[in-house]
Order: C-alpha cells, then structure tokens, then sequence
C-alpha cells in the first residue's frame, strides 16, 4: 500500500499532497515538513530509500522519493511494495506529467494542481497501484480535459480568453524543471511497460 | 438561452479562479496569511451563490488552500453540492475536493451514498470512474454497506477501466465492511483471470494486500498464484504474486519448494532488477522456511548470494541498498555463505550514504569472531567519533553493543575491554541509549564474577565524574549509566578501593537533579556502602572514622528525604532513621557492622529470560480450581461463567487435589487474586484479607532491592492490589528458591511493565544458569513474548481473517437495496439473513477477543474455554447456516450440510497440488475444477508424467500414501467443487436451472484417472513427456511443458533442445541467438530424476495443427565414460493446445450464440459407453473446455483460443450415441478441434 504521494519543492513548499489516510490538517504539514527535513539534507548520489519517517506508519513504512530539479517527488509506502518499482512509478508519474503538460515544470504544477491529482487518481487509486502504463494514464487523463472541453463549449471561451490574458505575464518566472534534460539514471524502466 | 450562460459566465470570468488564487498567494510573501483569510472569506460568498460553476470554482479553491494546511472541513456540505453537479468537470472537483478532506467524522457523507450510487451506475464510464476514486479515499463502513453491492456488479462491467477500478476499490470496502469479503470474494477470484490485464493485475493487487495480513486463509489461492507467476509477463503482478508467496511460505513449506525452480529460474532470465530482486527475496524466505540443513538448496543460496553480491557492487546506490538487505535475511540462517563477502560489506561501512551504513552495519553482526571482534568494534568506535547526527550515532551505539552481546558474550574474550568500551560509550553526548548501556553494565559486573573488581573502579570513576554525565536529564539519556554505576558499586563495594571516597560522590548535593529512579538507586546503595565502611573501620577498630561516616549520611540523607519523588523519599527517610539509631548504638560503642552488612547480605544470580515459562506445573496442580469458593459478595451477576467453571472444574480434579500443601495454596490465591484483578467487575478484596495473604512472607521482603519508582501502596487505589500481587509473587519466588539457597534477582522498577510476565506459574525449580541466560533490565517486559502481542488489536485487517474457503451461506449476501423487501421475503426472513450475519461475526471476533485475554490469564483455562467456545461457534454458524433456508428449496439445504466436508476437501486440494511434483496438472486443477481427480490418480497407472519428480525418496513415499488416502476425498470434493462452481455461476440469478449435481448415479462413481501429457520421445537414457498450453497473456505464445526422465543410471547433463522452426510456429530463443540455436536445459539429471523445463513457441495460425521435428542432445556421463546421445522427436501442436479453458456465464453465452457469428458443426460418437460427467470432464480436461450449463444429459460448453475464437459445443447423450454440435468463429478451427475430439474418445 502506499500511505501517502507528497511533492514538494526544494524550499519543502507543499506542490502536491495526497494521503491515502487521513490526517489532521496539521499533522499533514507536520508530516510534509519532517519528510522534507529527512530527504533535503540527503546528497544526490545516495539511495533513494529513506526509512525512518516517524509520522507515517513508522518503522514498517519506507521514503521511496526522486529529486528532479527543484522538486521532490516522495512516496511513503509499506513493505508490501517493491523499491525499485515504486521508483519506477515515480518515473512514470513525472513522465506522463511530462507529456501532458508539454515539458512540466514546477510551475506547471503549482498552477495546475487540480490536474496533477486527476492524472496521480489514474495511476494510483485508494493506495493501491491502478495502472502502472504511461500511454494508458495519458490516454484517460487526455479523454478527460476532452470531457471538461466539451461541456465547457461555448460557455468556456470567454472564460479561457480572461485566463489566457491573466497568464501572459506568468513566462517571468523560469520554466525550471524540465525532466527531459536531466538524466536520472533508471535502472529497470524498460521492464515496466 | 445561450446568451444567458454567456452573460453568465462574462460575470464569472472576473472571479478568481485556482490560478488567481495562486498568483495571489506568490505576490504576498510577507501577509500570506492575511491574504489567504480574506480569499476565504471571498470562497465563503462565492459558496452562497446558486451558480454551481461558482461554487465549483470555490471548493476548487479550497481544495488548493486544504493542501497548504487550513482546515477546509466547513464546507463539506458545499463540496457535496458540487460532488452532485451533472457536469463532468464539476463533479471532478466536488469528487476531488472530498477524497481530499473527508473521512468518517465527516458526517455529510451519509447525504452522498445516493449520489455515488446514482454515479456508479452512470452511463459515462467517466462519471463512474471519478466517483469510484473519490470513494477509495473517504469510503465509510456505511458506505462500504450500503455501496458493496453496486460495487459488485461493477466488478463485471464492460469497461476494463471500470473493472480494475471496481475491483481495487473492494479492498477499502473488505477493511471497512468485512462481512462483504465472503460474498465478493468469488467473483474477485474470477478476476484474477480476467482477459484485460489491467484488470487482473488490480485484482492481484488486492488479493495479495489480503492476504499478506491474513495469509493462511489464502494458501489455497497458492496453486492458481502460481500459474499466474509461471504464464504472466507484467513485473507488476510478478513481484506481487512474488512477494505473496514470500508471505505464504512460511506457513506452508511444501509451497517452497515447488517454487524454488520456477524462481531460480526467473532469476536467470529475468533482466528487470526489480523482479530479480523480489525473487531473491522470496527465494530467501523459502530458505528460511525450509530447515536449513538442506544440502540440495545449497546451489540456491549461493546463487542469491552471488546476485545480490552483484547488486552490492553496482554503482547504483539503489542496488546497493537493497543488496544489503536482503543479505541481512539470509545472514539470519545462512551466515556462512554471507561470511565470505566480509570485505564487501566493510567496505559499505565507509559508504557515504548514511543508508547503506546502516544496512552494513546490520550485517556486520554476523559478521564477527572472537578474532576479529576488537577490531570490528575498534573500526565502529572510530565511526562513532565521526559520526554526525544522533541518529546515525545512536544506531552505531547500538549495533556495537549488538556485536559484543551476541549470543551471550561468545565471542568477546576480554571482558575488561569490554567494560572499557561501554564507559567510553558513556561520553556521547546526547544518545538515547543511557539505558542500554547501563543494562549491558549490570549483566556484565552480574554475570562476570571475575571482572567484578575492575567494573567496580571503573564505576565508581564514573560516579565520580558524574557531572559530565548529568548534562542530559531526560529518560534513557546517558545519565542512565549512572544508575548501573551506583548499583554496581554499592553491590560490589567489597571490591571497593576506597568506598568512604564512593560514598561521598553518590551523597553529592547535585545527585538531587537526576532523575528520581536514580536518585532512589543512590540511596538505596549509599546504605550498602556504609555497611562496608563500617565494616572496614570496625575491623581497623577506628570508631572514629565509623562515626564519621554516620554523620556524613545523617548530613546528607535529608537532601533526598524532601525529594518529591516518593520512592527516594520513602528510602531516605527510612534509612536515615536507620542510621541515626546506628549512631545511637555506635556512641555506646556497639558493635553494629555485622548486623547493617547483614541487612545486605546475599548473592544475586541472573535468570533465564524465559525461565518461568519453562517450569513445569507440578501435578496435581490445578490453577483453576477454588480453594474456597469465592466470597459471596464477590459475585455479581456478571460472572456467571465464572461460576461454572468453578463449579464444574473441582469435580475432574478433586481426587488429585487433596494433598495441596501450604505453598500450593498460595500459589492459587495468588493466581485468583490475579484473576480478579484483572476483572473490571471484581469487587476488590478488602485491606484485612490482603493483610492475611500477606502475613506469612514479610520476612522475605528483600528490602534492599526493591526499587519502585510508584508508590508502593495507597489505601484504596486498585493499583495496590497489583503491587501486592507482584509482591506475592516474589515471596513465591523466594521460598522456592531459598530451598536450594539461591536469591533472587534484584527486580526491576517498573511495575507496571511486569504485569506481563507475573504468571502464575512462578515456581520452584528456576534453575538459574549463569552461562546461558541474559539478564537485562528489561527483561521481566518481555520475558514471555504471546505470540498475540504481536498483532495491533486495532488493526483493521484483523476482522478481515475469514475464512474464506467455507461455501457461502445463503445468508451471506451483500446487502441490496430494494424498495419492498415484504414483497420478495416475509419480514420474519428478511430479518434473519440481513440482521444475523453481522450480529455473528461481532460476536465471534468478541470471542476471540475474549479468547486472548484468557490466554494471557492462563493457558490451560483457555485452551478449554477455546473448545467450549467453538463448539458454541459451531452450533451458531449451524443454525445460522441451516435458518434462512428452511423455507427455501431442498436443493440448498443440501448444500448447508455439505460445508466441513468441503472445506477439509479444499484443504486436501491444496494438499495435494503441494505435495505431487508436477506442475502443469496442478495448474490446470484451479480452471478445470473437475480435473483434480483425473490428475490425483494419473500417479498410479498408465500416466508417468505424473510420478512425483522430488528427489527426497522420503517424500515422494508420503505424497504417494496421502495421495491414497486422498483419493477418496478428492472424488467427493471435486464434486462439492463443481457444486460450488455452478452456485458461483448462478448467485444471484433466479436459479431455476437443475444443478450439474443432481444426478444421484454419478455421485457413485468416480472419475477414471486422466493425463494431459503424451510421450514425446524416449530412447534407453531418457524420456520425455509433454504438453502444451496456451498463454493467457499473450496471443501467440504457447507454452511447451516438458518432463524429461533419466531412466539410465548414468548422469545426464547439457541438455540441448532444439526445434526446426517452420513459417508458422517458432521456438522463442533469447535474444542473440541465432534461429537454428538450441536452448539449454536448465538443469541436469540425477539417475531416476525427472524435472521439467517449459519452452516458450510463437505460433501465428492457430487454425491447424503442427508438428515439427526436433532433437535433444545429451551428454550421458557414467564413472567410467561420458558420451554424446540424441534423441529426435516430433512435437505436435494440436489445435486443442490453443484453447484455453474460460469460463462463461450462461447469459453471456446465450448472447454469443444468439449473435449468429459463429458458423457451426457437428459430430456423432457412436458406442460411447461412459457415465456423462466423465465423458464432460474428459473433454473439460483434455481440450480446455469449461461447462456453462447443464440439463440431464445435455450440456454445453465453452472454450476461448488464445487468439480469442469463440468454441462452443452442445454436447448431448443418449444410448451410448453422444452428438456434438458446435459452433466457432473460425470453422477450420472448428473442424480440427471436433477431429480431435474425435480422436480422444475413439481411443477409449
């Protein structure tokens, strides 16, 4: 099972948070921030195992997180998962954020976080993992924005046109995760298909 | 109209949406907060709008500010509202922003069950699929009642993207509502065979997420898990099932070692690390679970070892990691093999991943010898000097002590380095682990007699430099070792150099500012140094000095007699009083040192962790029985099954019981007394009959040790009773072993903690060994480790161990909503099957509650209760079962009285798949539920194949006498099996249809034994039978199973086996390797050995059958010579081969002959003289078809081939003419199966 999905960026501000068991508020950014505490002070080139996170579950549960620019990408998940798959999850996860945002970035995701928790709900439902295909995910999540398109319809246009102003001022911040340029090295993706 | 929405939304667009929201919280670093307070207020107008678009915006919004930490649980209602919007876009939101804050204190949920419910069966698979993920994460046990049905039936939708989910989501209804697992766990089962992958890779995932909490209810679930594992191609549902079996095999070791080849051989050919890791893994379970004297998995071992060796040194952190976690499981059993990578692991030791050290220094435990210890430890000491954060430090200080106190000190051989070690421990600053090490401390000084002197000095240099030790007051700081110190030197004062310069370190004024255990254990142990002061100064007749040093103490005692802790109070006080009266006797110069030294006098010796555990009850001791009978007033009403027992018991133990001596009688009361501690509704014995159990063991109160850190007795507390109670016990304890002139242990603060191990059975004969047994402190905690500790009482899974192999009654049915029950059921009835199971099942799991407790009371009690209580469970789930059916049809009263007989049959069934070697058989059994018969006597007669190939003859003479015995059992279980199916089939449905079973005949006479496989070649040296199947996953792979047989008595090795390819049907080679390659059989034969290997063939037309040529090269080496053989074959694909058994609902059946695609057939077998059912399950098992339906002497049957044709036959009897009608997509197919047919029942 997994407990919980967090991202967050590089200063431990929540992008994405979803736990699979419920918490109070506050013990969610307790849990954030300690989990970030654990894995910020981690270097690169380390494993990406933590154990130790003494909110979630305890000691039974494992950290299973990637670092990718500035964001963390950390599942909490128990023994009954598989480490290097769960890393390869995440791999596909940001993969297929990839491809539906066109080249993510951490702003993609701050604006969009409704959107990002619709594509984690096709890849990973109640806890348990739901679809593990990266074309499969991209395929449902794509038929949905089709849907929301649809029922938009005319009464969304003016809608989009008002956001498409408001947003022209957005490109100042820079595009600063692009996961195609860095190399994470995956041991086993190829398995996973 | 649309101009409306337009203006509408023209006014909206000006709102803030998500994105605004965002923007607007960036572009206010400094006032976030105030900013967020007033979008909130903004959200909470916008909700009051009507404009569900609005609103939709708001919980949008909201959901955003949730994730940031503000508690958005005041608008539940309003996400409900958005929840029930018919637009897609809203309701994903509504959905989202619940799954985000709701759980089950959130009482609007009980508005949303209609809205899901209206959601689930909505025709947009969307509008199902987002309501279905919003459940999985605020799923209720109401809503697990209430919505389990509709989720059953999405369980068989169209969809495959409503199937998986339907069918992951019933895990969260199973842990929420756990009476639904029964009734739903057919159909999940079905599942696991689902043609979409996605499907039954969910389906894998929560069967094994069951049955990882509760694996002994899904052994049986074991033979169809390894067919999975040995036909599927997803990683994902590999390392599941993979992980599932690693669970499995400890209950079950048979299982492993029917998977240890498929898995080494997966771990050959494997490229995925993360599948050749969880193989390993289970690999290594399997091993543990087998006893390891096994010399035949040897070559396993060492193969893990080696993988994980080449995992240990990849670059890849990751792999290192988990590289060295797995070893440290085979370390436990294996440490040999683990011994020779000592380098690698030392290595990883100076990793500068913090992870990765700590995994090494698990290993590092095996790791040591006597020789190497010293220096092992010297390596980590230097690490803990380096070592930055607590953690890390922490955890070296406790591997090291790990190290060296491993299996009783083994293998350290100097023990003064030792205390060396723990005194420079001592100097970490801010460590945990004071605790630890003053345990370590005691056990050595206790259990070392030799190095008592130089512990001794070592200690009191520590209490004299206490003040570099009382930095850190907290419990289990450092500190701690302060109280081993103090209790050392004041044990061994004897060993003291100067005790006067000890005693005025412990009496310091800054000793108040520890903690007040400590303090008492100061106080306490200054009064035994002053008695060997005195000693001293007496024999040096310096009355002087004795004086002295009263004074000292009569000076410093009133610092700890205003201690607020009451246990330094209470012994400063008393000894102060006791020294002032000293002083009084010392000023008329009396000598007093004997009599103070006597007050101490005794040795300790440490006891066995389980040495209570280990005396036997002596006979004729009863600790149930009552000596008197109970004070009346005592009895509440509450307790009457107390009163039974006590009535009851007396009577099968009278006669033993007449010689009780005085010790005995005690021990019971004690025992009672416990008992009724323990009973909430227990009035508590009153102070003068307490006096009375106390009276004859005071003298034996050693005052000396008792170091309570609680108040000893408060009139009127409840806790008093315990204490005197723990007080009994000891005096127990004491008489018993005063006998044999032994004291005992000092015991040990916390009284609390001992609650657990002050059992009954505290007696005579503690034969306390020295060498053997470790005495911590905290010992008397987990000195009797119940094997129920284990299990949280709060976790869910706990209710969910069902058994899940029990035919349902019919009163396990989910719960349907129906609008007028009267009409389908009389009230009466529909009160029985939807009000009793969850009343039963409450009850049960209160008994096994109740059960537990019992058992920690006492074993034997319980164990009689347990009885006593199954048979009432038995009864009840008798009446239960038999109830509602009464008025229902005879038919299903039958089915109520078959369930134990079944359910011992499917014990069997598992049995036998366990213990007779082969593998495809075995598979077949679970799809083919008639086939289990044919298989469990294929052993004996014209089929070899079948003959066990485990190489332990031992074993294979025991499976063959179970399977004997089996037999018979197997014939009625296949029935109760198929029985079950149809009413699988059928659940639900108007169930008008005869059941396959009701032909009484046939019930006789058992099916005649078959085998699917067919001799493929055979020369002088070897024999080779095969068979081949088709593969679920993949359309154009079939799968070759052969069983090669050495019938020479010469070793055969490097088996080569190669095909001829033909246009139409290939060998799979791995990649590399050229067409006309052959493949390596992956192991060799032994004289008398036979073993499978499977061989995987791509096939494109599967219409008409093949054959092609192969050949089998061999080496044949004997003692003398080794020479090359052959052996050429001829396999052939029949078009049986490509189908594969699919079960099929009548329903869907109908439909697919109605759809007039299929193009049909027919065929007539004269002079067929067998029963029908053996003639349905011949074809069943050898063409791979499975029965739809059946009436009388008709039937018809379905089979599904790998490239997804549809067989259908109409099969009917009459006088030995049996005529076959079938229809099929593909009629060349068709026609070859029917030949095929043909062929089958020609030859009988």
């Amino acid at each position: 099972m997994i407990k919980a999905i967090l991202i967050f960026n590089n200063h431990g501000k929540p992008r994405l948070s979803k736990f699979y068991e419920h918490y109070t508020e506050d013990t969610e950014q307790q849990i954030i921030r300690e989990t970030f505490h654990l894995v910020s002070k981690r270097d690169e080139n380390v494993c990406n195992f933590l154990e130790g996170g003494l909110l979630i579950g305890g000691s039974e549960n494992k950290l299973i997180y990637r670092h990718y620019a500035t964001l963390y990408f950390v599942f909490c998940v128990d023994s009954s998962e598989s480490e290097l798959g769960i890393l390869d999850l995440i791999q596909v996860f940001v993969e297929t954020l990839d491809k539906c945002f066109e080249n993510v970035c951490e702003l993609d995701l701050i604006f969009h976080m409704d959107k990002v928790h619709n594509i984690l709900a096709e890849m990973v439902m109640g806890g348990m993992v739901l679809e593990t295909n990266m074309s499969e995910i991209s395929t449902q999540a794509e038929a949905h924005s089709k849907m929301e398109k649809s029922e938009a319809g005319i009464a969304g246009a003016p809608a989009r046109a008002v956001s498409a102003v408001k947003n022209m001022n957005l490109p100042e911040m820079p595009k600063n995760i692009n996961i195609g340029d860095i190399s994470i090295k995956v041991p086993n993706l190829s398995s996973f298909k | 109209m649309a101009l409306k929405i337009v203006k509408g939304s023209i006014d909206r667009m000006f709102d803030k949406n998500l994105q605004d929201l965002v923007r607007g919280i960036r572009n206010h670093k400094e006032d976030e907060a105030k900013y967020i307070s007033t979008c909130i207020d903004e959200i909470k107008q916008e909700l009051k709008q009507d404009n569900i678009a609005v609103k939709a915006n708001a919980v949008c919004k909201l959901t955003y500010l949730q994730m940031l930490g503000y508690d958005v649980s005041w608008a539940a209602f309003n996400i409900v509202e958005v929840m029930s919007s018919s637009k897609f876009t809203f309701k994903r939101i509504g959905y989202l922003a619940a799954s985000q804050c709701f759980h089950e204190g959130t009482d609007v949920i009980m508005l949303t069950t209609n809205q899901i419910r209206k959601d689930l069966s909505s025709p947009n698979q969307y509008d199902t699929g987002v309501a279905l993920t919003g459940l999985s994460c605020f799923v209720t046990p109401d809503l697990a009642r209430d919505l389990a049905n509709d989720i059953m039936t999405l369980m068989s939708h169209t969809k495959p993207y409503i199937r998986k989910k339907a069918v992951l989501i019933m895990y969260k209804v199973f842990l929420k509502y756990p009476e639904s697992l029964r009734p739903a766990f057919p159909r999940l089962k079905e599942k696991l065979e689902d043609p979409d992958p996605g499907v039954q890779s969910a389906a894998v995932n929560v069967i094994c997420e069951l049955a990882r909490r509760n694996p002994k209810n899904y052994l049986s679930l074991a033979p169809l898990f390894f067919k999975l594992m040995t036909s599927s191609t997803n990683n994902w549902v590999l390392i599941k099932i993979i992980k599932l079996f690693g669970a499995l095999t400890p209950l079950e070791p048979r299982l492993g070692k029917k998977l240890i080849e498929p898995l080494t051989n997966l771990i050959h050919s494997t490229s995925a690390m993360s599948l050749l890791y969880e193989c390993v893994n289970t690999v290594i379970a399997v091993l543990i679970s087998l006893s390891s004297g096994m010399p035949n998995h040897s070559a396993s071992i060492q193969l893990c070892v080696q993988k994980l060796r080449i995992l240990i040194e990849d670059s890849d952190q990751n792999l290192k990691y988990l590289g060295l976690l797995a070893m440290s499981k085979i370390l436990k059993t294996h440490p040999k093999s683990v011994q020779s990578h000592k380098d690698l692991i030392l290595q990883c030791l100076d990793d500068k991943d913090e992870s990765i050290r700590l995994r090494a220094l698990d290993l590092l435990y095996g790791m040591v010898s006597k020789k190497n210890l010293m220096e092992i430890v010297k390596k980590l000491m230097l690490h803990v000097d380096k070592a930055e954060g607590t953690t890390y430090r922490d955890e070296l200080l406790t591997k090291i002590i790990d190290i060296c106190s491993q299996s009783n000190y083994q293998y350290i051989t100097n023990f003064e380095w030792y205390i060396s070690i723990l005194v420079e421990l001592t100097r970490l600053e801010g460590t945990r682990h004071g605790h630890l090490i003053a345990s370590q401390m005691l056990d050595v000084a206790i259990r070392v007699k030799a190095i008592r002197g130089f512990a001794v000095a070592q200690m009191a240099t520590l209490l004299d430099n206490a003040h570099l030790l009382t930095g850190n007051t907290q419990r289990n700081g450092i500190c701690e070792v302060l109280y081993a110190a103090a209790w050392i030197c004041g044990e061994f004062s004897e060993h003291l150099e100067d005790p006067m310069q000890t005693l005025e370190a412990m009496l310091r004024p800054k000793v108040a500012t520890l903690p007040g255990h400590i303090q008492a254990v100061y106080v306490q142990n200054a009064a035994k140094l002053f008695a060997t002061v005195l000693q001293k100064h007496e024999g040096e007749t310096d009355s002087q000095a004795a004086q002295e040093t009263s004074q000292l103490l009569i000076d410093r005692l009133p610092l700890f007699v205003q201690s607020a802790n009451l246990e330094v109070q209470e012994r400063a006080s008393c000894i102060l009083q006791l020294v002032k009266y000293i002083q009084k006797l010392q000023q008329k110069n009396v000598e007093v040192a004997e009599e103070v030294t006597a007050l101490f006098a005794g040795e300790l010796n440490p006891v066995a962790p389980k040495a209570q555990k280990k005396v036997p009850i002596p006979e004729g001791l009863d600790l149930d029985a009552w000596i008197n009978e109970p004070p009346s007033e005592s009895e509440s009403e509450d307790e009457k099954p107390k009163a039974v027992f006590a009535k009851e018991e007396p009577k099968h133990y009278r006669s033993r019981n007449t010689e009780v001596d005085e010790k005995e009688l005690a021990r019971r009361r004690e025992v009672r007394k416990q008992e009724q501690a323990n009973n909430p509704f227990y009035i508590k014995a009153s102070p003068s009959s307490q006096k009375v159990y106390d009276a004859p063991g005071v003298e034996h109160i050693p005052v000396v040790q008792i170091d309570l850190s609680v108040p000893l007795k408060v009139p009127g507390m409840p806790m008093s009773d315990q204490y005197l109670k723990l007080e009994e016990e000891r005096q127990q304890k004491e008489k018993a072993e005063r006998k044999k002139k032994e004291k005992k242990k000092k015991r040990e603060k916390r009284g609390k903690g001992r609650k657990a191990d002050s059992g009954p059975e505290s007696e005579e004969d503690i034969t306390p060994a020295q060498h053997v047994d470790i005495v911590t402190e905290e010992m008397p905690e987990n000195a009797l480790p119940s094997d129920d500790d284990d299990k949280d009482p709060n976790d869910p899974h706990r209710a969910l161990d069902i058994d899940l192999d029990k035919p349902l009654a019919d009163s396990e049915k989910l719960p349907v909503r129906t609008h007028r029950p009267e009409v389908l059921k009389s009230p009466a009835e529909d009160r029985v099957s939807e009000s009793v199971p969850p009343e039963t099942k409450k009850k049960s799991s209160k008994e096994k509650k109740e059960k537990k407790k019992d058992k920690e009371k006492d074993r034997k009690r319980s164990k009689e209760e347990k009885k006593k209580k199954k048979k009432h469970k038995e009864v009840e789930e008798e009446l239960l079962e038999s109830q509602p059916e009464e008025p229902v049809q005879s038919e299903e009263t039958k089915e109520a009285a078959a369930p134990p007989t079944s359910t011992s049959a499917e014990a069997s069934d598992l049995d036998f798949w366990l213990s007779s070697a082969p593998v495809p058989p075995a598979a077949q059994e679970v799809t083919v539920p008639s086939s289990a018969v044919e298989t469990s006597s294929a052993a004996v007669p014209e089929s070899e194949p079948d003959e066990p190939k485990d190489t332990e003859p031992e074993d294979t003479k025991s499976s063959k006498h179970k399977k004997k015995k089996q037999k018979k059992e197997k014939e009625e279980k296949e029935k109760k099996k198929k029985k079950r199916h149809h009413h699988h089939h059928h659940h639900g449905e108007a169930g008008g249809e005869d059941s396959v079973q009701n032909g009484t005949v046939e019930e006789e006479e058992p099916l005649p034994p078959m085998s699917n496989y067919s001799v493929l070649a055979e020369n002088s040296f070897i024999k080779m039978v095969y068979d081949i199947q088709g593969n679920h996953q993949d359309e154009s792979k079939v799968v070759v199973s052969i069983i090669f047989e050495n019938k020479s008595d010469s070793f055969l090795k490097s088996m080569e086996f190669n095909v001829l390819d033909s246009l139409n049907s290939k060998l799979q080679r791995p990649e590399g390797a050229g067409p006309h390659d052959g493949l390596t059989v992956p192991f060799q034969l032994p004289p008398g050995v036979s073993n499978e290997a499977r061989f995987v063939f791509s096939v494109q037309s599967i219409v008409m059958p093949q054959k092609l040529k192969g050949t089998l090269t061999f080496i044949v080496k004997s003692d003398e010579s080794s020479t090359h053989e052959k052996l050429d074959f001829k396999l052939h694909f029949t078009c049986t081969s490509y189908l594969i058994t699919t079960p099929c609902y009548s329903d869907a059946y109908a439909k697919l002959l109605e759809s007039g695609d299929l193009k049909g057939s027919s065929l007539r077998l004269e002079g067929i003289n067998m029963p029908f059912h053996h003639l349905l399950a011949r074809i069943c098992f050898h063409h791979h078809f499975s029965v739809v339906e059946r009436i009388d002497s008709c039937a018809s049957m379905y089979s599904r081939s790998i490239q997804g044709h549809h067989v259908c036959l109409l099969v009917k009897t009459s006088d030995q003419t049996v005529s076959i009608d079938a229809k099929c997509d593909e009629p060349s197919l068709l026609g070859n199966v029917l030949d095929e047919l043909k062929q089958t029942f020609s030859k009988c």
